[in-house]
């Protein structure tokens, strides 16, 4: 099993290895090559709905068609591009960053993976049976309990499945983080990004049952004939907004926290500089996370629940303006006085303080309640919440792709390519999102299929579209430099970048275990410390021995393929009983898959010490 | 030369007008050309926020340019090591202090305006308009003087009118940018709030929650006249006769025709309980066709006879026996010379 690993293989073999893997490093490709994938996806939908509004009353597709892409780029961006990608980092950089050789339970990791992957390919399946969801991504109800066809069907089995894969990927890392670190990685040792991927997995947990319940009830209201938000048979459709929203706004923060991790180590190893105020970050961290819990109801301003309701939440979303300025500005403070160099990953963190800066400031003026009776709803919180969503986590993503892609696939992405792409892309975000703030507050409503002639909108519409397409030139680089440099890149040295954590001590790629022994670490930055006290290398915490490797499995592939079945068989059984047996069938698969893991001893294999001491004198 | 430099400058300050006043958007439509109660007490918290946060981003930019300026890796010093500094307790404290007392500051108006916004003590004695927001379409009932209509809401100057709003389907809100802030239109419960519009004029409505392929196409107005105006716009709102025949024979037959295909099962004009559809009792004053199309009768032949391609998803296609375009021009005239007020459109602002 070692041994073959370390051959070459054929295509086959690779494909077979990466559905069966278990191995965070690999899992972390799949994960970029999947959101990747549905990044694109939703990057063209983003285009058609700024095609259809770059003149007033235009025809370039229809009403419903367009509240399909809409309601598409919406679920995609969030549940099937941002946060896997975001996962494709953590699970690429945090079991290095804390000195561990895989995450807790790597089955699972690969399962949520699986479930996260089936449940993106069905709701997209929508698009060629009979139509997508059209009621929006935040789904309300009765919109979305009335619409017809099978779109919201898709919707509600495709985040479903999804959701249950996040929601597991999320513990994997809670456990991960705390029992798996190297001796001496203590709490207050970890690197900010490792912490924001902590605190990050709390809001998974506790933020997705909410989403789980909602899409339940959804479920039974379109598929098995219930009320809960069916108003005429005592039902309610408030409810529905405040499940969505106990589970949204937290999840805006899953978004945003994992960057701002990211970002505190970049902007601290290329100033050369520990960061500024660590234990202030680490709590702003925290901070942000508890506040992001109670201040749902300010997505539901207008819904009418009153001054008392609405002021207090209004009152508490402006102090979580206080724990992220403290960011920004332990960021700048970082910076100041260090020693800084600026490459692409560098551009993208630099590139991110005003754009997100920008998203903050909104963020407080819609926080402010009866300012947002006039930008709720508007192009006003579409500008927002990109600004806040595309210049935070989107330039976060890039920047950690560019900062750790020698590490995830052993090759330095070419900086030339970088600088285009950060540039067009920059360009084009602020030229497509700024003027939306004005659009909004002129009396455009979001998610309107035609703007109509004569009210001055052409020309902010118009440069918004342009904008988009510089957005796209931007992807575009970046992707064709991703595969540039994988066939013709210059191959990456263990520690490129002159790093301060451990990942940067072992080489790029890491091999299959990671850590030959485990490190011993003796303070925040642990490499840094020895680079600092002339080692230049970790002092192992163990002497070499024989490591404790998990063995592939396919089950989690079949376990997702029998709820991806059984999806269509709930969204067709309201059509046809004979659906039952794809229902039935594909739990019975699932379920099977569960009882073979659960009967069968799986203890893995040991790689030996001989083996080991080989392959260091290779 | 100080003259050139005087008309450049005039040339430059004109130029900056312009683009202000264009940049505001549409008279009577943008928020940023406040003409209500509603919208001017939004408009104060918007100009306070956005004064307060551009101060904190123009301090954020002072230091970020400082930082790239100053700090970047100079030649020739390849291998300098900064200071490793781990934090300072009295600059993290003012960067944590002084955006609590920003909040604060930003706090106690945002209280103070959404609770006056809230108010409902005077609404026994003001004016009462009951409003259902329908698949795409609006429905007004003026309460206590049994006068139904849709799309054009009739209020007059300066008064507070109270609406208590419902929906007979899916969620909507109800937004009129240049009078006030919107609100939701639930299914669920009533919800109430207050306009008050300071000038005259036709204010353009939207609506403003996702409710379906024709969402961005539910538009309506609120035309705001004199009081004296608006007195006689009741008045004669009242004193319909629903039953009246026109004076054109064109006309009489379209009324036929209208009787003929069951129109008024959905489309009541006069009083009427039925609100299935628009209320058509002064249609002939409408300032927009389905809400967005000009009033034409070429317009409204086509609504009439392919109603699916002016308003996709609307509730009305396939609802009536199909109409060719003869009859529906008889129809049309009809509908058009439905004018029971001299109280228009135009009326407002003259």
């Amino acid at each position: 099993m070692s041994i073959a690993a370390t051959q070459k293989q054929g295509f086959g073999a690779v494909i077979w290895d990466y559905l069966t893997t278990v191995d965070h490093k690999k899992i972390a490709h799949l994960y970029t090559f999947g959101g990747g994938f549905f990044f694109i996806l939703g990057g063209i939908e983003a285009l058609i709905i700024r095609i259809q509004l770059i003149k007033p009353e235009n025809d370039f597709v229809s009403a419903g068609f367009y509240n399909e892409v809409i309601t598409m780029h919406g679920t995609t961006m969030i549940f099937l591009a941002a946060m896997p990608l975001l996962l494709g980092l953590m699970n690429a950089a945090v079991p290095l960053q804390i000195g561990a050789r895989d995450v807790a339970f790597p089955f699972l990791n690969s399962l949520g993976f699986w479930l996260f992957m089936f449940g993106g390919i069905l709701l997209n399946c929508s698009w060629f049976l009979g139509g997508a969801p059209d009621a929006g991504w935040t789904s309300y109800a009765p919109l979305s309990t009335t619409s017809p066809g099978h779109g919201v069907d898709f919707y509600v089995m495709g985040l479903q499945i999804a959701g249950a894969g996040t929601l597991i990927g999320g513990i994997n890392f809670l456990v991960t983080i705390i029992n798996m670190r190297a001796p001496g990685m203590t709490y207050m040792r970890m690197p900010l990004f490792t912490w924001a991927t902590f605190v990050t997995s709390i809001l998974i947990l506790f933020a997705f049952p909410a989403l789980t319940i909602g899409l339940f009830l959804l479920m039974f209201d379109r598929m098995f004939d219930s009320a809960f938000f069916d108003v005429t048979l005592g039902g309610n459709t408030i409810i529905w907004q405040h499940l969505f929203w106990i589970f949204g706004h937290p999840e805006v923060y899953i978004l945003i926290l994992p960057v701002f991790g990211l970002f505190s180590d970049i902007f601290s190893t290329f100033s050369k500089k520990r960061l500024f105020g660590y234990t202030a970050m680490v709590f702003a961290t925290m901070l942000i996370a508890f506040l992001g819990f109670m201040v749902w109801a300010h997505h539901m301003f207008t819904v009418g629940l009153g001054p008392v309701a609405n002021t207090i939440f209004s009152i508490a979303t402006m102090a979580i303006a206080v724990p992220t300025g403290i960011k920004i500005f332990n960021w700048l403070a970082t910076m100041w006085g260090g020693s800084i160099t600026i490459n692409s990953a560098m551009l993208w963190s630099l590139g991110f303080i005003p754009s997100f800066t920008v998203g903050g400031m909104t963020g407080v003026m819609v926080a402010t309640v009866a300012a947002d009776y006039q930008y709720h709803d508007t192009y006003f919180v579409i500008a927002h919440f990109h600004y806040v969503i595309v210049g935070g986590t989107v330039f976060g993503i890039f920047a950690g792709f560019h900062y750790w892609w020698p590490k995830m696939f052993g090759r330095i992405l070419n900086e030339t390519m970088g600088k285009i792409a950060f540039w067009t892309f920059f360009i084009g975000f602020h030229l497509t999102f700024f003027i939306q703030h004005f659009l909004g507050l002129m009396g455009m409503p979001r998610r309107y299929w035609v703007f109509l002639e004569d009210q001055n909108l052409d020309l902010g519409n118009f440069i918004s579209t342009i904008g988009a397409f510089f957005m796209a030139i931007g992807v575009i680089v970046f992707f064709i430099n991703a595969i540039y440099s994988q066939v013709k890149g210059e191959k990456a040295p263990a520690d490129p970048w002159d790093g301060r954590t451990l990942e940067w001590s072992i080489p790029s790629p890491p091999p299959y275990y990671n850590f030959k022994q485990l490190p011993l670490t003796r303070g925040l930055d642990p490499l840094w410390v020895e680079k600092t006290e002339g080692n230049g290398k970790m002092t192992p915490a163990e002497p070499l021995g024989e490591i404790h490797m998990p063995n592939n499995s396919f089950i989690p592939f079949v376990m997702s393929l029998g709820l991806f079945i059984a999806g269509f068989g709930f969204i067709y059984q309201t059509d046809n009983n004979a659906w039952f047996i794809a229902l039935f069938g594909g739990m019975a698969i699932a379920l099977g898959a569960m009882i073979v893991r659960s009967v069968k001893d799986d203890l893995g294999y040991h790689i030996s010490k001989e083996e080991l001491e080989r392959e260091a004198d290779e | 030369m100080k003259g050139w430099m005087g008309k450049l400058r005039a040339l430059f300050l004109l130029g900056l007008v312009a683009l202000i006043l264009s940049g505001c958007g549409r008279e009577n439509l943008t928020a940023l050309v406040p003409k209500g109660y509603g919208s001017e007490s939004s408009m104060k918290l918007i100009i306070l926020t956005t004064v307060i946060m551009s101060a904190v981003f123009v301090i954020v930019m002072i230091v970020y340019v400082i930082v790239l300026l100053r700090f970047r890796k100079k030649k020739g010093q390849e291998n300098f090591i900064p200071k490793q500094v781990e934090g300072h307790k009295g600059l993290e404290a003012v960067w944590t202090i002084i955006p609590i007392i920003l909040v604060i500051i930003m706090a106690v108006p945002t209280t103070l305006i959404s609770f006056d916004l809230a108010k409902t003590n005077d609404q026994k004695d003001s004016i009462n308009i009951d409003i259902t927001g329908n698949q795409y379409w609006w429905h007004f009932d003026y309460k206590g003087e049994e006068i139904q209509t849709s799309q054009d809401l009739y209020i007059p100057v300066g008064k507070k009118v109270y609406l208590n709003m419902l929906s007979s389907d899916v969620t909507h809100s109800f937004w009129v940018p240049s009078i006030s802030g919107k609100m939701d239109v639930n299914p669920d419960n009533t919800n109430t709030m207050y306009i008050q519009a300071y000038e005259e004029g036709v204010y353009w409505g939207k609506c403003a929650e996702l409710c379906g392929p024709s969402h961005s196409l539910m538009d309506f107005k609120v035309i705001v006249v004199s009081e004296e105006e608006y007195e006689q716009w009741i008045a004669d709102m009242k004193s319909v006769d629903p039953k009246a025949k026109p004076e054109n024979s064109v006309a009489q037959e379209g009324q036929e025709l209208f009787e003929a295909n069951n129109c008024m099962a959905c489309h009541a004009i006069g009083s009427s309980p039925i609100a299935t559809g628009p209320n058509l009792t002064d249609f002939g004053n409408r300032t927009k066709l389905a809400g967005y199309v000009e009033p034409t009768k070429e317009n409204l032949v086509e609504w009439i006879v392919n109603p699916e391609k002016i308003k996709p998803g609307n509730l009305m296609t396939g609802k009536y026996p199909a109409v060719n375009k003869e009859e529906a021009e008889k129809i049309a005239e009809y509908l058009l010379q439905l004018k029971p007020s001299e109280i228009g459109p135009e009326s407002a602002g003259k």
